[in-house]
C-alpha cells in the first residue's frame, strides 16, 4: 500500500491535517462491527475509564472562593502577552478542577496551600487573597516565588506555588491556545526528511553523520 | 440442576493458541496461513489499531491532557492493562520489587511497545564468558526466521556488520533530530558509539501488501497506527490471519488451566469468560502457549494432574525459575544551546531514530555482558507535566540579557522562559543483560487466588552486584556523554543507595526466561523447537523460552523463534509426529 492509498483507507482523498484528525476522532470513526448497545461508546477506551471519567465530571471539588483564587494565581503564572492569551483563556482553573479529582494527591496540598495563602493575607491585609490588591497579591507571590531564595518560614507557600505553577503550565500548553504558543509543529501526516538545511548550518551540524 | 457448569465445545481444533501478542500472534497466523485450523484465546478485549488508536489526538481531548492516572504511559496509549489489574493481583516474597505489567487486549503489549526490534547476536546465544547456559540453538539456527519476520514485518536500520549486533534486511531509517546530532557528537568524544536504529516502523511499502501503508511520521507509535505503519501483533498478524477464515479468536477468555489426558498429552484448554463468568473447555489437537513469560508459567504451574503434579512441563521443577528483565536507568537535561530554537515538526518515527550498541570489552570491567542505549528529547508534543523543569532551569542559565536570575518566578518573564526551554530536552537510558539465575522466579502463592479463582503468581527477584555494577556504568558514561555534549544534567544524580537508578526488575517490560529451552529435559522444560519435553503436543511461543537474554528487546526474538516453532509442529504434522 503507498501513501496515496493510506490515506483512502482513512476515507479521505487528499492530504490534509485537519480533515485527517477530523478523521480519527472517535465520534467519527465507523466500525460496522459494533454490537448496538456499543455504538455510543467511544472507541480506544475499556468500559471502566469511560464510567470514571464520568463520575470525576459530576463532582465537583473546589468552592467558589477556591475556584475565584485559582484563577487569579494562574493568571499571576501565565497572563495574557503579545503572543497568546492567559491561564483563564485557555481555561487552566477548570483544567486544575478536574485534574485534582483525577489524581487526588493534589487535592489536600492544593486545599491547604490556598488556606495558608489566604491566611497569610489576612495577617498581612486584613482580607483573603483575591481581595487583595494586585499590588499586595504580587508581594505576597514574590515571597514564594522563588525557592532558593525564600524564607524559611514561607516553605509551605513555595511548595504550594511550586505545584500551582505546574498544574497551570500543564492546563495551559496543553490547551489549543497554550499548543500554538509554543509553536509544537507537528501531529500531523508529513514526510519526516531531517533537520531543515538551515538549521543544520546554524548549529554547525552539516558534516555530522549518524 | 445446578446453574454452575463447564460448557464443552464438540469441537476439536487443530490448535489451540493463548495468547494474542508477539508469540502467539505469529505462530497463529503461520498455522492459519497453513490450512490448520486454529483457535486463539486473548485474556482482553477485542482491539482493531484501525479503529481504536488514540493516534492523532491533540492533548485538550484528554480531560487529563494525556496524563498517566489510567495509562501508565498515558492516557492516548494504546495499552488496556497496566502495572496492576482491578481483581488480578499477584505478590511478592522477601522484599522483592518485581512490578509485573499487564495489557489486556488483542495484540497484548505489542500495541504500545516502542517497536524497538534488535536480534540477538551470535554471543547472546553461545556466551563466551561461560557464565551463563547455552541456549539450545545457535545464532545460525534462527538468522532465516529473523530475516523473515524482517521482510514480511518491515524494519527500518543500516548495514553496521557489527559481530553481535548482526544486521537485518532494512528499509531506509528515518533521518536524526537535531538534538541526535549532537548526542552523535557528545558520545562519540565519550568515547561511546552511535548508530542508526533499528525498528518495526514501515519507511517503505511491503510488496503486496494492501493492508499496511508507510509511515506519517507523527511519531505516536505507543498508541498504535491506525494504518498499520509500525508492528502490532493485533494489525500485523491476528487481524491478517483471522482473513484466512482459519483462525477463529475468543477474546474476554481467561485461562485457567491446559487441560490433559490420562496420558498425559494435552486435549484441551479451560477458561472462564471475563463477561459473563461462565465455565468453558476447549480441546485440540496441540496447545501452544504464548500468555507472556509469566502468564504462561502461571498456567503451567496450576495445570497439575496425577501425570504431571508439579505443573504441566515441569518435571524438572524449573518452570517459574530464571524469570529475568532487562536493567535499565536513565539520565536527563537539556541542552542550552538548543534555546529560543526555530519551531518546525521534528516528530519523526515512534521508534529510535539513534542508539548506541554495546561497545566495550568486558575484560577491563566489574560486571559481564552490555549495555545499549536509548535517547530522547526534542520539539514533543505537549502534554500533562509540560514545563514542568523550567522554573527550575531557568536558575542554571542565564536570561536574555545574559544575566544570572533566581530559579522559579511568574508572569511574562516565565511565559518567555516556556518558550525559551522548549524543545531543549535530552535524555538517555540504558537497557541491559541481567543474568538469567535460577533464584530469582514466579511461582504460585499458595494462600491468593484472584477474582476468577486462579492462584496468582509470586514474586522472588533479587538483583545482584553485576547488575548494580552495571548501572553504575551506566549512570558514568551517560554523565559523560552530557558532559561532552554541553548538555546539564537536572536529573537526580544517582549513587549506591538507590543502585545507581537501576530500576526495579519488570520495570523494563522485558522479563524472560520461565520456561526455558534446553537438550536436557533434567534442566530445562521445551526442547530446542520451544516443545515440551514432558508432553509433546504443548510448545510455548512467547518470551518464556529464553535461556538468557541479550541486551536486545526481545520481541523480534519472540517472533522469529515463533515462526520457527510454528514452522516445527507444521513439518512434524506432516510426518505425523504430532
Amino acid at each position: 500500500m503507498n501513501r496515496r492509498d493510506s490515506i483512502k483507507a482513512l476515507g479521505l482523498t487528499a492530504i490534509s491535517t485537519s480533515v485527517l484528525i477530523d478523521a480519527c476522532k472517535p465520534s467519527e470513526t465507523k466500525t460496522g462491527t459494533s454490537t448496538p448497545e456499543e455504538t455510543t461508546k467511544e472507541a480506544g477506551r475499556e468500559h471502566w475509564e469511560i464510567e470514571r471519567d464520568k463520575e470525576l465530571h459530576s463532582e465537583t471539588f473546589f468552592t467558589s472562593h477556591e475556584m475565584a483564587t485559582i484563577t487569579v494565581l494562574a493568571d499571576i503564572i501565565i497572563p495574557k502577552d503579545d503572543v497568546s492569551g492567559s491561564a483563564s483563556e485557555a481555561k487552566v482553573p477548570e483544567f486544575i478542577e478536574f485534574i485534582v479529582k483525577d489524581i487526588p494527591e493534589h487535592k489536600i496540598p492544593m486545599r491547604g496551600g490556598l488556606k495558608w495563602l489566604d491566611l497569610q493575607c489576612l495577617n498581612r491585609y486584613q482580607k483573603p487573597f483575591v481581595e487583595a490588591s494586585a499590588k499586595e497579591q504580587i508581594a505576597m507571590i514574590d515571597e514564594i516565588a522563588y525557592p532558593q531564595k525564600a524564607k524559611p518560614e514561607m516553605k509551605p507557600g513555595v511548595t504550594f506555588f511550586n505545584r500551582m505553577r505546574n498544574l497551570t503550565a500543564s492546563g495551559f500548553y496543553t490547551s489549543k491556545i497554550g499548543v500554538k504558543d509554543i509553536g509544537y509543529a507537528g501531529n500531523a501526516p508529513n514526510q519526516w526528511q531531517g533537520v531543515p538545511d538551515e538549521v543544520l548550518k546554524q548549529y554547525g551540524m552539516q558534516d555530522v553523520k549518524i | 440442576m445446578s446453574e454452575f457448569q463447564i460448557k464443552k465445545s464438540p469441537t476439536v481444533y487443530d490448535a489451540i493458541v493463548v495468547g494474542s501478542g508477539a508469540g502467539g500472534g505469529m505462530a497463529a497466523y503461520v498455522l492459519a496461513n497453513a490450512g490448520q485450523k486454529v483457535l486463539m484465546l486473548e485474556a482482553g478485549q477485542y482491539f482493531d489499531p484501525k479503529l481504536d488508536a488514540h493516534q492523532l489526538k491533540w492533548p485538550w481531548e484528554s480531560p487529563r491532557r494525556g496524563a498517566g492516572t489510567v495509562r501508565p504511559f498515558g492516557d492516548f496509549d494504546a495499552s488496556y492493562g497496566g502495572w496492576e489489574l482491578d481483581g488480578e493481583p499477584y505478590t511478592k516474597k522477601d522484599k522483592t520489587e518485581f512490578e509485573w505489567f499487564r495489557s489486556r487486549m488483542l495484540g497484548g503489549r505489542t500495541n504500545h511497545w516502542g517497536r524497538i526490534s534488535l536480534r540477538m547476536g551470535p554471543h547472546d546465544f553461545k556466551c563466551k564468558d561461560g557464565l551463563t547456559d547455552d541456549w539450545p540453538i545457535t545464532y545460525d539456527d534462527l538468522k532465516p526466521f529473523y530475516d523473515k519476520v524482517d521482510r514480511m514485518i518491515g524494519i527500518y536500520g543500516t548495514v553496521e556488520g557489527l559481530e553481535n549486533e548482526p544486521d537485518g534486511i532494512f528499509m531506509k531509517p528515518p533521518k536524526p533530530r537535531l538534538n541526535e546530532l549532537f548526542i552523535k557528537k557528545g558520545a562519540e568524544k565519550a568515547g561511546v558509539k552511535v548508530i542508526t536504529g533499528r525498528g518495526a516502523v514501515l519507511t517503505e511499502s511491503i510488496k503486496g501488501n494492501n493492508d499496511r501503508a508507510p509511515c506519517f511520521y507523527c511519531g505516536q507509535c505507543g498508541r498504535s497506527c491506525k494504518v498499520y505503519g509500525d508492528f502490532s501483533a493485533s494489525s500485523c498478524l491476528v487481524i491478517p490471519a483471522v482473513k484466512t477464515g482459519n483462525l477463529t479468536v475468543i477474546t474476554d477468555a481467561m485461562v485457567r488451566e491446559v487441560i490433559t489426558d490420562k496420558d498425559g498429552t494435552a486435549k484441551g484448554v479451560s477458561y472462564v469468560n471475563r463477561r459473563d463468568l461462565q465455565e468453558y473447555q476447549v480441546n485440540a489437537r496441540l496447545v501452544i502457549l504464548g500468555a507472556s513469560a509469566c502468564e504462561s508459567a502461571r498456567i503451567l504451574l496450576n495445570s497439575k494432574s496425577p501425570q504431571h503434579p508439579a505443573g504441566l512441563a515441569n518435571s524438572s521443577g524449573v518452570v517459574g525459575k530464571y524469570l529475568h528483565d532487562s536493567t535499565g536507568a536513565s539520565v536527563s537535561g537539556f541542552l542550552p544551546q538548543l534555546m529560543d530554537r526555530k519551531r518546525y515538526n521534528e516528530d519523526g518515527v515512534g521508534s529510535v531514530h539513534i542508539y548506541s550498541p554495546w561497545w566495550l570489552d568486558n575484560k577491563k570491567l566489574n560486571f559481564p555482558r552490555g549495555y545499549h542505549i536509548e535517547y530522547g528529547g526534542g520539539m514533543g508534543m505537549p502534554s500533562y507535566g509540560f514545563g514542568s523543569g523550567v522554573p527550575v532551569m531557568n536558575g542554571m542559565v542565564p536570561d536574555r540579557n545574559g544575566k544570572m536570575k533566581d530559579a522559579g518566578g511568574y508572569g511574562a518573564s516565565l511565559k518567555d522562559d516556556y518558550r525559551r526551554f522548549y524543545g531543549t530536552g535530552v535524555g538517555m537510558a540504558g537497557r541491559g543483560t541481567a543474568i538469567a539465575r535460577a533464584d530469582n522466579y514466579c511461582e504460585i502463592d499458595p494462600d491468593v487466588v484472584d477474582k476468577y479463582g486462579i492462584p496468582v503468581l509470586r514474586f522472588h527477584y533479587k538483583w545482584a552486584q553485576e547488575e548494580i555494577n552495571q548501572a553504575k556504568h551506566m549512570q558514568e558514561t551517560f554523565l559523560s556523554i552530557m558532559k561532552e555534549m554541553g548538555a546539564v544534567v537536572t536529573s537526580k544524580i544517582q549513587g549506591r543507595e538507590t543502585n545507581y537508578g537501576l530500576e526495579a526488575p519488570g520495570k523494563i517490560i522485558h522479563e524472560v526466561g520461565t520456561i526455558r529451552m534446553g537438550d536436557d529435559p533434567k534442566k530445562s522444560a521445551l526442547n530446542k523447537y520451544c516443545q515440551a519435553h514432558d508432553c509433546k503436543n504443548l510448545f510455548v511461543v512467547d518470551a518464556a523460552p529464553f535461556v538468557q537474554q541479550g541486551d536486545k528487546n526481545a520481541t523480534w526474538t519472540i517472533l522469529a523463534l515463533s515462526m520457527r516453532t510454528a514452522e516445527y509442529i507444521l513439518a512434524q504434522k506432516k510426518k505425523q509426529n504430532i
